[in-house]
């Protein structure tokens, strides 16, 4: 191979490095800022240190305020009950959607469509008075259901489409063989379906741990009943100064699951974008 | 099992895919649906299958109606054009997924799936998943797939379409082979004119959801009832021609503008009466000779064993199957004969058979 060749061959990894840059530095300088007192550009200043990772052990605010894994096992819970009902209804649902016939199947999925694509944020207010009917507000099953709400539109549109890849071949063969409209769902669609539905998973849980619109409206503060987003904003309090350290380390330890998340699930992710269902069948 | 469909209907509004077809199929035979894409002989199988209701008419199995009978309780197996197997299963799954159904004990389900199995000759592929196996394999686990629960009733939708043209053959033979073998009642739907003239013990000609004729292949073949059965039964397809039938001196002659053809007097009657009729001749019943009509050869294709040579006559294009030692060119002139007692007559307006209704 020529010099030449090599410059050509390898200018496309040299873009992308390049690219790449400014978005490595940014996590390097969180994880430095967060063991460090202060930071000039990359560099820390004044030594390296764990203080900004005592919320570990100690709640920042006082006693009045939630610890960390109270915070973080709250923000599971959202995560994990939006993800489970998410999958399971946006499942059925867009079997139904897909395959059988109904009055005002057209209409239900124009509808979900356009809230899909409704600014959620018009509808904090009015979803706010049904909380409180429902003595929901300021509580994890109410910031849950609202999430749950807010992502099903996306849910059920994918798994439509997952779902109308699915050969109607495949499924009458399951009727003839003897199966169920259940069975046949359950024994023979969804295994077929798995990575289209890992891939809603963690798209959903992904949503549900990062959420920070709908669980600061509807829960109060800081409170008991905080997930990290919100807690990480109470570092940012109005009367004292912004202690970065602190942000960062939070930042850092909301991070953690869902890069992990990413890391190993990424095939999945992109086998959203393939259509899903079919890879290696 | 007897299967007997009496007017039976699909229409979707105001289409209709299928229109009042009757036909009876005799235990252990095995009949072909044949016809172009879009004449309804698909979805007449799936309504046999239980997949689609019928808007009208019956369906019976023996004596019993089946119509609201789910299709896991008509016994019946299928294959498909896409093999439809479960992917996520090995072939063992596969196969033996209608026993799972079915609660058969696990040591029969792996015994009767393993014997299926061998029987198709894939007995030793069973921890393999579909995606492994090549088309013939898979086509083969479908089968044994269709088999397993030993069903009454067997459908096959284009079973061999996906198959190369050499496997076509050999897969052919053998589900001609295993359905004599096991005398199962079977229902196979194709396109292909030849599978169904090779396999059919009789076959329902189908067209835009009617059934056009109901017969045995040599008569859908010798006999065909209607022009468009005439025309689709046959490779190459029958050479078509609109002539005037007339008397004269005791012969028959069916004439168009540079053509005049004796035909026999026994097949004519009906054509001479009419004005003008659609005559019907197949490439294989023209000689090409010494004397007879002349025309100049169009186009020569080779078919190995023949050749298939295109004449031109005034305006007319017929094609003549030909020896090859013939040597026949393009450019060159020929004389055509027909075979008197093999034309076929049709009315130009109902395209119905002057001679076979």
């Amino acid at each position: 191979m020529t010099l030449r060749k090599r410059i050509f061959s390898s200018a496309p990894y040299l873009l992308l490095v390049i690219s790449v840059v400014p978005i490595l530095a940014g996590y390097f300088w969180l994880l430095i800022s967060s063991f460090a007192t202060r930071t000039e550009g990359l560099l820390p200043v004044g030594g390296l240190t764990l203080k900004n990772w005592s919320f570990l052990r100690e709640t920042p605010f006082g006693l009045n305020y939630p610890s960390i894994w109270r915070v973080t096992l709250n923000t599971f819970l959202v995560a994990a009950f939006m993800t489970i009902v998410v999958v399971l209804v946006s499942s059925l649902a867009g079997y139904a959607l897909s395959r059988l016939n109904f009055p005002g199947r057209r209409q239900f999925l124009s509808l979900t469509l356009i809230l899909h694509a409704f600014p959620s944020v018009t509808l904090l207010i009015g979803i706010f008075f049904v909380l409180r009917t429902l003595n929901l507000y300021n509580t994890v099953i109410g910031v849950g259901l609202v999430m749950v709400g807010f992502e099903m539109p996306f849910g059920i549109w994918l798994m439509k489409g997952f779902f109308d890849n699915v050969s109607w071949d495949m499924e009458r063969a399951a009727l003839i063989d003897g199966a169920s409209r259940l069975q046949v769902w359950w024994q023979i669609i969804i295994p077929t379906l798995k990575p289209g539905i890992a891939a809603l998973s963690i798209f959903a849980f992904v949503s549900g741990w990062n959420a920070w619109l709908i669980p600061k409206t509807f829960t109060i503060g800081a409170g008991q009943q905080a997930t990290l987003s919100v807690y990480l904003q109470n570092f940012q309090g109005e009367a004292t100064a912004v202690d970065w350290g602190a942000v960062t380390a939070v930042g850092l330890f909301q991070l953690i699951p869902v890069a992990l998340f990413f890391i190993f699930t990424q095939d999945l992710l992109l086998s959203i974008y393939a259509g899903g269902a079919k890879g290696g069948a | 099992m007897k299967v007997k469909l009496e007017n039976l209907t699909k229409r979707w509004g105001k289409v209709v895919g299928v229109e009042a077809v009757n036909l009876e199929i005799k235990d252990g035979e095995f009949v072909v649906f044949l016809g172009p894409s879009g004449c309804g002989k698909t979805t007449t199988l799936l309504m046999v299958a239980g997949i689609y209701k019928p808007s009208a008419g019956t369906i019976r199995f023996d004596d019993r109606v089946v119509n609201e009978v789910g299709p896991k309780d008509r016994n019946i197996g299928m294959v498909f054009q896409s093999y439809a197997l479960y992917p996520h299963m090995t072939v063992m799954q596969n196969i033996s997924y209608p026993l799972r159904l079915m609660k058969t004990p696990k040591s029969e389900m792996i015994e009767r799936s393993q014997g299926v199995a061998d029987m198709m000759g894939i007995g030793n592929l069973m921890d393999r998943k579909p995606a492994f196996l090549s088309g013939g394999q898979q086509q083969r686990v479908a089968l044994g797939r269709a088999l397993v629960k030993e069903p009454e009733l067997l459908l096959f939708d284009e079973p061999l379409s996906n198959l190369d043209a050499r496997l076509r053959l050999s897969m052919r033979s053998e589900i001609k082979r295993l359905q004599i073998d096991l005398g199962i009642t079977s229902i196979y739907v194709t396109h292909d004119q030849v599978e169904a003239m090779t396999m059919a013990d009789r076959i329902a000609v189908m067209k835009d959801g009617q059934l056009h004729a109901y017969d045995t292949p040599e008569e859908v073949y010798n006999r065909p009832r209607t022009l468009f059965i005439g025309q689709f039964i046959g490779n190459p397809p029958m050479n078509l021609l609109t002539v005037d039938v007339s008397k004269t001196n005791g012969t028959f002659h069916a004439q168009a503008d540079d053509l005049d053809m004796i035909v026999s007097a026994a097949r004519s009657e009906k054509a001479a009466e009419k004005n003008r009729v659609t005559l019907g001749i197949r490439p294989e019943d023209i000689k090409i000779g010494e004397k007879g009509i002349v025309g100049e050869i169009f186009g020569v294709e080779t078919f190995g064993r023949d050749h298939l040579i295109e004449v031109v006559i005034g305006d007319n294009h017929i094609f003549v199957l030909a020896d090859p030692e013939l040597r026949l060119k393009s450019g060159s002139n020929v004389q055509i004969e027909i075979n008197p007692e093999k034309v076929q007559f049709f009315d130009r307006s109902s395209e119905k058979s002057l001679l076979w209704n």
